[in-house]
């Protein structure tokens, strides 16, 4: 059954993320008009809605590219402020946007080290970025790229994802969020690409997924938080949801049972359940 | 480089298991390696023009025609920064202009010692790399319309500052020495040639070796990219104006030793120049892909081509001419290569 609110039956320590009430508008485009968010490490959190939703605003407000209007973002329980990449790095956060942002001209080497390059002196130290990179690579299983210094123009669409994922944790992040991963990807890419999402979340990293393709959020999250035009609809566990719920929490912003969603000023109320029928 | 057919295609993605054609091959290759079309087309104008003109290949042809290119080499090596910002600089030339009636004036009608009014030259250069990268950063303007505009800016203070007439310095002047000459055996260098062979030595260094070379590829093949990665690509792109000034504050100083003094009128011809040189070289118009060797062998191309032709006794106005060409083909083939597919 349906519950607005992840209760974990654990949840001693506080969550790697959470957002509450984030509102964030593009002058006259309300794109999030409270949205709340709770990630915890070792789980893939999925964040699903329809096209224009507002998921990639809201990562990009969460990783401080334009920081949300109001509301509160907490890391590890304590309030963050978070304005720009540089400061969501320090607080553990790294992102692979869903348009990649990786520079083609550079090597797989160049562009995970890219604007953190190691140094000695002057000079860049590409040994020490090398052997990094090579380790990293190695830590994930990753295995389809040919040479770590080969350009990423020549690299294949799951390739680029599995380099970008891979900048991602290179930093001992800790929580880290990805937007759209397999979008563009066939389906032995996704494949790979989903085994390395699970894989980061099982080594102890809180994992933002953002999908809108069911299938995908099905195999690999535990919490699912689904996104209706700008506003939280529900965030449900996995095991306790099925894909006609969360599709029609994503389509009509309610629970099937056609009960509206809390509105957003009841938000403490809906940490109990909507129908009531959940096991105690 | 080569396909390796043999690996096993372990993985789906594998890249090695994709089949390219030899054209498909050659793209990639000139893809990897920008400097390597303009280095053939050196090699083959130096043996055309090795044949067709008997005087050519001679060691004293040759060194003239690298005391020949070194302004327009200086000056390229700013411009290639500005380029691979995916920028370009159409007041490269006057700011140069600008910068040697500096020096010059200083020191012929102020008496300012040679050294001081180099700096000073520099400092002025430095200050053109400036105004124009503010504009372009922090104004949010095209770089052509920018230096489209600073184009006339300098060109009316340079004549306005020198009051139309060239400035002539005392042969024995300091700044001068760029158009004194070094002999190892028959080949004569000036020192100028030496200042610009330096120029692209520690350019070349800080572009392949150092965290703001790498950030400058990065900003200039995709600026959005590079701003999530957490680089200040702003500042980037104005360091590269303003490196660019340093470039043509030395440039400045051996254009007055090339010409003995300093001209007002001298600035167009180095504008485009120094632009034709950096496209030939096989620096991307569109940013991020480039290197400053392939600018050196640009600026030769140019020269070898304006000497060659010169020496086989054609019509001068047939050496614009084969420029021309040289720019729109080189464009072309950088086009081509910008297609190269995975
Ligand atoms: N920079 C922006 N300026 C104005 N509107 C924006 C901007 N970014 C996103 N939006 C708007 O915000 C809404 C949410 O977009 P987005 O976050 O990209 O959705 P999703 O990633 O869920 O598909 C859309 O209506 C979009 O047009
Ligand atoms: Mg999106």
């Amino acid at each position: 059954m349906t519950q607005t609110v992840d209760e974990r039956p654990t949840p001693t320590t506080a969550p790697a993320l959470e957002v509450r009430e984030g509102r964030k508008s593009f002058g006259a485009v309300h794109a999030l008009r409270g949205v709340d968010i709770t990630v915890r490490a070792g789980e893939v959190t999925a964040l699903v809605g329809d096209n224009g939703a507002g998921k990639s605003t809201m990562i990009k407000c969460i990783a401080g590219i334009f920081p949300f209007d109001s509301g509160k973002v907490l890391v590890n329980g304590a309030p963050a402020s978070i304005h720009g990449p540089g400061q969501a790095s320090a607080a553990g956060i790294e992102v692979v946007y869903q348009d990649l942002a990786l520079c083609d001209n550079l090597d797989i080497v160049h562009n995970m080290f890219l604007g953190r390059e190691m140094k000695k002196g002057l000079r860049l130290n590409e040994t020490a970025m090398e052997t990094k990179a090579a380790d990293v690579l190695a830590s994930l299983s990753v295995r389809t790229v040919r040479s770590i210094r080969q350009q990423v123009a020549s690299l294949s669409g799951g390739q680029r994802q599995t380099v970008a994922i891979a900048r991602a944790v290179l930093w001992n992040s800790k929580i880290v969020i990805l937007d759209e991963p397999t979008a563009a990807l066939g389906v032995a890419q996704t494949e790979q690409v989903l085994q390395l999402v699970r894989r980061l979340a099982d080594a102890g990293l809180a994992v933002l997924l953002i999908s809108h393709n069911m299938n995908d959020v099905f195999e690999v999250a535990d919490s699912i938080n689904v996104l209706y035009l700008g506003q939280t609809a529900a965030q449900v566990r996995t095991s306790d949801s099925t894909r006609a719920e969360v599709i029609e929490l994503i389509t009509s912003g309610a629970p099937s049972t056609g009960e509206a969603v809390q509105p957003r000023r009841d938000r403490p109320a809906t940490s109990t359940t909507t129908n009531g029928s959940r096991p105690e | 480089m080569s396909p390796t057919a043999t690996e096993s295609p372990s993985s789906a993605d594998q890249l090695a298991s994709r089949k390219h054609t030899p054209i498909e091959r050659v793209q990639h290759i000139l893809h990897r390696n920008p400097a390597l079309s303009p280095l053939l087309v050196l090699v083959l104008a130096v043996i055309v023009f090795g044949i067709v003109a008997d005087n050519f290949l001679r060691p004293e042809a040759l060194s003239l025609m690298v005391q020949q290119m070194a302004v327009v080499g200086a000056l390229a090596v700013g411009q290639t920064l500005i380029i691979l910002t995916a920028g370009v600089d159409l007041s490269i030339g006057m700011a140069m202009v600008l910068a040697s009636l500096v020096m010059a004036k200083l020191n012929a009608d102020q008496g300012v010692p040679g050294f001081i009014a180099l700096l000073i030259g520099i400092v002025v250069a430095i200050l053109t790399g400036l105004l124009n990268g503010i504009l372009v950063t922090r104004i949010n303007l095209p770089p052509f319309i920018v230096t489209l505009g600073t184009f006339s800016i300098f060109t009316a203070i340079s004549l306005l500052y020198a009051q139309g007439q060239t400035v002539t310095l005392d042969p024995d002047a300091f700044l001068l020495v760029t158009g004194k000459t070094i002999s190892i055996g028959s080949v004569s260098v000036t020192w100028g040639v030496l200042l610009m062979l330096l120029l692209y030595l520690v350019v070349g260094f800080a572009l392949s070796y150092t965290a703001w070379g790498r950030h400058l590829y990065a900003t200039g093949d995709d600026a959005e990219a590079s701003d999530l990665a957490g680089i200040d690509t702003k500042r980037v792109r104005l360091s590269a104006y303003v490196v660019a000034g340093i470039a043509v504050g030395i440039a400045a100083w051996i254009v007055c030793g090339r010409v003995g003094g300093a001209d007002p009128n001298a600035g167009l011809n180095y504008n485009l120049l120094s632009i034709t040189a950096v496209v030939i070289g096989g620096t991307s118009l569109f940013g991020g892909r480039g290197l400053v060797v392939g600018t050196l062998i640009g600026a030769l191309i140019v020269q070898v081509f304006q000497s060659g032709l010169a020496l086989a006794g054609v019509d001068p106005n047939y050496q614009v001419l084969a420029t021309g060409i040289l720019v729109i083909l080189a464009v072309s083939v950088d086009q081509w290569i910008r297609r190269v597919k995975a």
